[in-house]
């Protein structure tokens, strides 16, 4: 683990609608290490992709990103230019798809869809070299390179995915995003397409954040697990402190439902829904489903403590005073 | 492409032309009225008695000549004998004028004037639906949407009738019928074909203006959906260019339904805008169509119809040949 390479920072994003403003995300905070990968996790609509789909500019519009910060190598992504934006997209951040099975445009061939990449980013050198660098990014991902000349809709949905993460990592990007890169594919295909994930990665020393519900995927591949509820960040932890130690009253019934092969009892849920994003509860945005809720949490918004340099939780059950100052 | 679904698909082509003979053979017969009695009671009526004339008798005669006395089978197959021949018969309105001569006099006009102005509405009609869909657009523009629809339920010979008003009695702009100006020589110099644009501009105009709508209407729908695709959003990831999104995915994949339509309405050409063309007195086939229908002129009508039934049976064939070209998910194999 060495330096900081993307710095998230009290990042904000509301949608206007004809019924109010929707925060989606309300003041994510979180930071990457080279080579780390970051699990976020969260119930439907508790704002992961659209963290994800934030961190590289994709919000549509009406969304808007009213506050906040997100620093990649010294450079704040939100300050930049659409142009100078642009030519990040990929090459410094770049994004694994949801959608493995639509990603590709039906009517091109994976060349020519490796091609524009290349040249949208100023990298188009000759045919030969490109083609070159094709069949090793192809190979790289465990494809043969005459799949450069087929057409999406002649692959597999591995095969697609596969793809698309050769062209994530085709020009190098210090910051992968992978928004649940799997959930089209079956287990089987899902671990291949995670270890090939996983390999490329580490072969480019860039970081991961892996989007998604999955948490045995999430225990299997990363190092650090971010759980969102209601657009906000509760807890921030390496994956086996979460795992063995949850300290979110919300990370704890998230960790009690997965199913276990040794427990046989009835297995818990988490009652009550997901709050509304366009009223958010006072307080704390769980206090009304919490089973440990205080006096206070349905008035305050708890601030992120840290209970180690690289633990973090944001609940009112862990007194402020004797910790650290800064997430990390 | 395989041989198979080339044999497949002219087979299917060569059915329908079969098909659609026979029953443009069978219509015209099945409508009351007989065309020689009526040309003969017109022609009586129109000489007041002063000749003498056995109606009965010439009657019997033009049946004899046109064939129309023999067994109902027997002119069927006549008919197809005349049909691979090419010849159509003769015009009963404008005898001896042949049905051939008539349709080869008026189609290049009305392909010059339909299809380029069909091809010229289409383009533009799909450059601006697929515009209008488009997010980051000025709010200016999507003030065209309304309009468009408005348009798209205006009836081009209405447009027409409006065109000939302002921009032909009113304004003298542009003349108010007709190919070219009456009375002067077709030759191939610079004049001549100033003169056929001139006189092209309104009908073309308002054959333009007419379909623009629907065009744009149809691919605002189909880029709508293929925005919402995922392939888009990944494109906008790739850190692609805006006008490559836009056109390489964007209008490329909308445009696939779009070209269906178009292979249609080409076929339609033949047929002439009917409507327009009567207007604007132009000398194409959907004038000749009009006039052959009122006059009873069997043969030249049914020389047309099959005209266009071929035409439009052609047009699909050929997208069926070319689709799998365009549209790399359909495969010749399966079709």
């Amino acid at each position: 683990m060495s330096d900081l390479t993307l710095k998230v920072d009290n990042l904000h994003v509301h949608f206007p609608t004809p019924a109010g403003v929707v925060k989606a995300v309300n003041g994510v905070t979180f930071t990457l290490r080279q080579r780390e990968r970051l699990g976020l996790v969260g119930e439907s609509g508790s704002g992961k992709t659209t963290t994800a789909l934030a961190l590289m500019r994709l919000l549509a519009p009406p969304a808007r990103i009213p506050h906040g910060s997100m620093i990649l190598d010294g450079v704040d992504l939100l300050a930049l230019s659409e142009e100078k934006m642009r030519q990040a997209r990929f090459a410094e951040i770049s994004m694994v798809p949801q959608g493995a099975m639509n990603s590709l445009n039906p009517v091109m061939r994976i060349r020519s869809q490796f091609v524009e990449l290349f040249q949208a980013h100023g990298q188009f050198t000759s045919s030969s070299d490109i083609d070159a660098r094709i069949a090793s990014l192809l190979e790289q991902v465990g494809l043969n390179p005459s799949v450069a000349g087929m057409f999406p809709h002649e692959l597999s949905g591995g095969m697609k995915q596969r793809v698309c993460i050769a062209m994530a990592v085709a020009l190098r990007p210090k910051v992968i995003i992978a928004d649940e890169p799997t959930s089209a594919l079956d287990v089987v295909v899902q671990r291949q397409v995670m270890e090939t994930l996983g390999r490329v990665q580490e072969a480019l020393g860039a970081t991961v954040i892996l989007v998604g519900h999955d948490m045995g995927l999430m225990a299997q591949f990363v190092d650090r697990i971010g759980v969102m509820y209601a657009g906000r960040l509760v807890e921030v932890g390496p994956v086996r402190t979460i795992f063995r130690t949850p300290k979110h009253p919300y990370t704890q019934m998230l960790i009690a439902s997965i199913p276990t092969l040794e427990q046989k009892k009835l297995f818990k849920g988490i009652p009550g829904v997901a709050p509304s994003l366009l009223n958010p509860p006072s307080g704390c945005p769980f206090h009304v489903r919490c089973d440990q809720r205080l006096e206070h949490c349905s008035r305050i918004v708890p601030d992120s403590i840290a209970l180690s340099p690289d633990h973090w939780v944001a609940c009112h059950l862990y007194p402020k005073e004797e910790h650290h100052d800064q997430p990390a | 492409m395989s041989v198979r679904y080339i044999v497949q698909r002219t087979a299917i082509f060569v059915l329908v032309i079969v098909l659609a003979v026979t029953v443009n053979f069978a219509i015209p017969r099945l409508i009351p009225g007989d065309p020689v009695e009526q040309q003969l009671a017109q022609l009586s009526a129109t000489s007041s008695g002063s000749m003498s004339i056995d109606i009965t008798a010439m009657a019997q005669a033009y049946r004899e000549k046109f064939g129309l006395d023999r067994p109902v089978i027997e002119q069927y197959f006549n008919y197809w004998r005349d049909i691979l021949r090419f010849e159509f018969g003769y015009s009963l309105s404008n005898y001896p004028e042949t049905v051939s001569n008539s349709i080869s006099a008026a189609l290049p006009w009305t392909l010059g004037l339909v299809g380029v102005s069909t091809f010229i509405s289409f383009v533009i009609g799909s450059l601006l639906g697929g515009l209008l869909a488009w997010p980051r657009i000025p709010r200016v523009l999507r003030g065209f949407i309304p309009i468009l629809m408005v348009i798209s339920a205006v009836p081009y010979f209405l447009l027409g009738i409006i065109l000939i008003y302002t921009l032909a009695i009113v304004g003298r702009a542009f003349p108010a019928g007709g190919a070219y100006t009456f009375g002067s020589t077709l030759r191939f110099d610079l004049q001549t074909i100033g003169d056929i644009l001139r006189h092209a501009a309104l009908p073309a105009t308002s054959i333009i203006i007419a379909g623009i709508g629907s065009w744009a209407l149809s691919m605002r729908g189909m880029m709508i959906s293929v925005l919402g695709e995922d392939y888009i959003k990944l494109a906008q990831a790739k850190g692609l260019r805006e006008r490559r999104i836009f056109l390489w995915y964007g209008m490329r994949n909308s445009m696939l339904p779009q070209l269906t339509t178009l292979a249609l309405a080409l076929g339609y050409v033949v047929s002439g805008a009917i409507l327009v063309e009567v207007i604007f007195s132009y000398p194409g086939l959907g004038y000749k169509l009009y006039q052959a229908i009122q006059t009873k002129d069997y043969f030249v009508v049914q020389g047309i119809v099959l005209m266009l039934i071929i035409a439009i049976g052609f047009a699909l064939y050929v997208m069926d040949l070319i689709y799998p070209l365009i549209d790399p998910r359909i495969q010749y194999e399966r079709a």
